[in-house]
């Protein structure tokens, strides 16, 4: 690296002078940064970087490798993906604050230690809020502020994390961690809440459907996916990311079903593909750490262009609910032909990218014999494609036509999706371009006959269920509605339990002031029988008090004098 | 954005109910012949699960079938009106 520096700070300091840019110098400034930041990248090669010792602790603020690389590749290839989808905005918070999340993510993946990590894991959340912020309504607001809450939150639990381990190992060095010590322990719930472990996962849902239409893109790619780099590198091989995992594929599948939001069901699909990712990493083998960190990237790209393709129905349309959509491939074919490789892919179809990425976690759990393992994930993986690959374009796009006729997507997001379509084709039809770019070495051939045959026919007889229960109603309809979920317990249950405690907490200091009151009066009358109209001061007029002073004070010096 | 529909709009081959039925006929129909080719490919799979005729088909059905059965279940417990936690 000729400037000793995070690739991270060219996104960061290169969003301050954006508020003092307009009109074509501003796009055009808005793409370079990405590409200049990619340019650093390419030009890097592996070592650490950006040495410094603060208060004798030694902080390495680059550390560029095979993980690292890999990380750094994906957030830029989100990072400008998202600013040409949002090139048509003016709100420049917005620009400034993507930027900065943007460039934080990337300063987070390269950290080298713990500090320095904890400083960009703050910065993300801080950036971040922003975009759910940007919406500029009263539920957007509430929304961003539970997520700013736990977000901070796990940063806390980073930053005790990671002063035990420092005590422990005298090292601030980000390497294995592991769940041997305290800190340890801390550190991977720190990481859990951002990777939306199961129970501490509702922010994602909460937060990412409130977000801004370009800013929700970039949400969906960066603070989820900075988690799974930093349990891949403090926890591989950790068992319980195993069950964790798995269940975080299962659950939120159900939801995703009955969820009428499409950006929520988006948020919901999100969490179950993370899951793939936490088992890779659990597995902790090559093929199953290569095959995690694959299915981040392809995730990244292909959940970017389903977001996109929501936001553009939001923009145009207005709404995202499934219940108030459908028959939109009428004026929104390009959007709708988008968001369908987007769902092919999620749903990892043979030439998409899902399929030669999520297929790697899968055969690594299958090599180790794990068969409860796989068969949850095979089930999740039916389960994906029912409620993401499915249900998504055909409520938005097709099904009952809702007669909602707009315009199609502006051209700019129409070039983003675009992008990110031809990346998720060209990924999945040409693995082994992208395979060379993994960090870890292991072989892997996905286009097997028995492989694809499998694929497609678990797939095709998914659609199957689909189209059955649907032609015989019993599929249940898209309603509008709220479904409860973990974040009932802080948002409903805590909220009448911190009603209950201020309604106690005001009877005490009731009483409390109350008997402060009475001693007060007390005090005051007792004051008033010395000092008041009746008491001995009173009672003197001016010269007499005079006298009387004067003769206290002669007294004393007098007595003073004998000393 | 207009909304309602439009009587001079054009038409769609969509829009066609006997064309949807023709759709879905192929569909199934493809589904079929997906069957089929299960005993045309040599499996190698890891688990004795995988070499029964059609698993992964009747997995898939199966799986989707239960998903959307017990998340319609799990409306009676958690559904709630839309503006619940605004109110």
């Amino acid at each position: 690296m000729s400037v000793e520096l995070t690739p991270g700070l060219i996104l960061i300091l290169g969003a301050l002078p954006v508020p003092l840019l307009w009109g074509r110098v501003r796009s055009i400034y808005l793409l370079a940064l990405p590409v200049l930041a990619f340019a650093l990248m390419l030009d890097t090669p592996n070592g650490v970087f950006g040495q410094l010792e603060l208060f004798g602790l030694q902080l390495t603020t680059a550390r560029v490798d095979g993980l690292s690389r890999f990380f750094g590749y994906a957030f830029v290839v989100a990072a400008l993906l998202g600013a040409i989808y949002a090139l048509h905005l003016k709100d420049t918070v917005q620009h400034v604050a993507g930027l900065v999340y943007a460039g934080s993510a990337l300063g987070a993946v390269f950290a080298g230690d713990l500090l320095t990590l904890f400083l960009f894991w703050e910065l993300i959340s801080l950036a971040s809020v922003f975009l759910i912020w940007a919406s500029r309504t009263p539920q957007a607001y509430r929304a961003g502020m539970r997520y700013l809450v736990v977000q901070i939150g796990s940063g806390l639990l980073l930053l005790l994390g990671l002063l035990l381990h420092f005590h422990e190992t005298g090292s601030l060095a980000f390497g294995h961690i592991g769940l041997e010590s305290p800190g340890g322990v801390l550190i991977f719930f720190a990481f859990g809440i951002k990777c939306a472990f199961p129970l501490l996962h509702n922010w994602l849902q909460d937060a990412y459907p409130e977000g801004t239409v370009t800013g929700t893109v970039l949400l969906s790619a960066f603070t989820t996916k900075v988690a799974v780099y930093a349990l891949a590198r403090g926890y591989a091989g950790t068992e319980l990311l195993v069950p964790i995992g798995a269940v975080m594929t299962a659950f939120p599948i159900f939801y995703a079903v009955i969820e009428n939001d499409l950006r929520r069901v988006l948020a919901y699909s999100l969490n179950n593909q993370l899951g793939f990712m936490v088992v890779g990493i659990g597995i902790g083998t090559e093929l199953a750490m290569n095959g995690a960190v694959a299915h981040a990237f392809a995730d990244i790209v292909f959940k970017a262009l389903l977001f996109m393709a929501m936001g553009a129905v939001l923009f145009r349309v207005g709404t995202v609910k499934g219940s108030e959509l459908g028959g939109l491939y009428k004026s929104m074919p390009w959007t709708t032909g988008f968001c369908i490789v987007g769902a092919a892919s999620i749903s990892a179809f043979p030439l998409f990218s899902g399929f030669v990425t999520k297929s790697m976690v899968m055969s690594a759990a299958m090599e180790q014999d794990r068969f409860w393992v796989w068969i949850v994930l095979l089930f999740a993986s039916a389960g994906v494609f029912h409620h993401a690959g499915i249900k998504i374009p055909y409520f938005a796009f097709f099904g009952h036509d809702s007669g909602k006729r707009c315009r199609e997507a502006p051209l700019n997001m129409l070039i983003a999706m675009g992008l990110a379509a031809a990346l998720c084709i060209g990924i999945g039809s040409l693995p082994e371009f992208f395979y060379a770019l993994l960090p870890f070495q292991s072989e892997y051939h996905p286009y097997s006959p028995d492989h694809v045959t499998a694929q497609v026919q678990l797939l095709f007889w998914s659609a199957l269920a689909f189209a059955i229960l649907m032609r015989t109603g019993i599929y249940p309809p898209e309603l509008l509605s709220t479904n409860l979920d973990f974040d009932w317990f802080y948002r409903r249950l805590g909220r009448s339990a911190a009603g209950a405690v201020g309604r106690f907490a005001a009877r005490i200091w009731q009483a409390f002031a109350g008997a402060a009151a009475a001693q007060t009066s007390r005090i005051v009358e007792k004051l008033g029988s010395h000092y008041g109209s009746g008491g001995i001061p009173a009672r003197m007029t001016q010269t007499s008090s005079m006298v009387f002073w004067t003769t206290v004070l002669l007294a004393a010096y007098l007595l003073l004098s004998y000393f | 954005m207009t909304k309602g529909p439009d009587p001079t709009e054009r038409r769609y081959w969509l829009d066609d109910r006997a064309n949807v039925d023709r759709l879905v006929r192929g569909f199934y129909a493809f589904c079929a012949l997906l069957l089929l080719l299960d005993l045309f490919v040599p499996k190698h799979g890891a688990f004795a699960i995988e070499h029964l005729f059609g698993f992964y088909a009747f997995f898939g059905f199966a799986a989707c079938v239960t998903l959307v059965l017990v998340a319609k279940q799990l409306r009676r417990v958690l559904m709630r009106t839309e503006d619940y936690y605004e109110r």
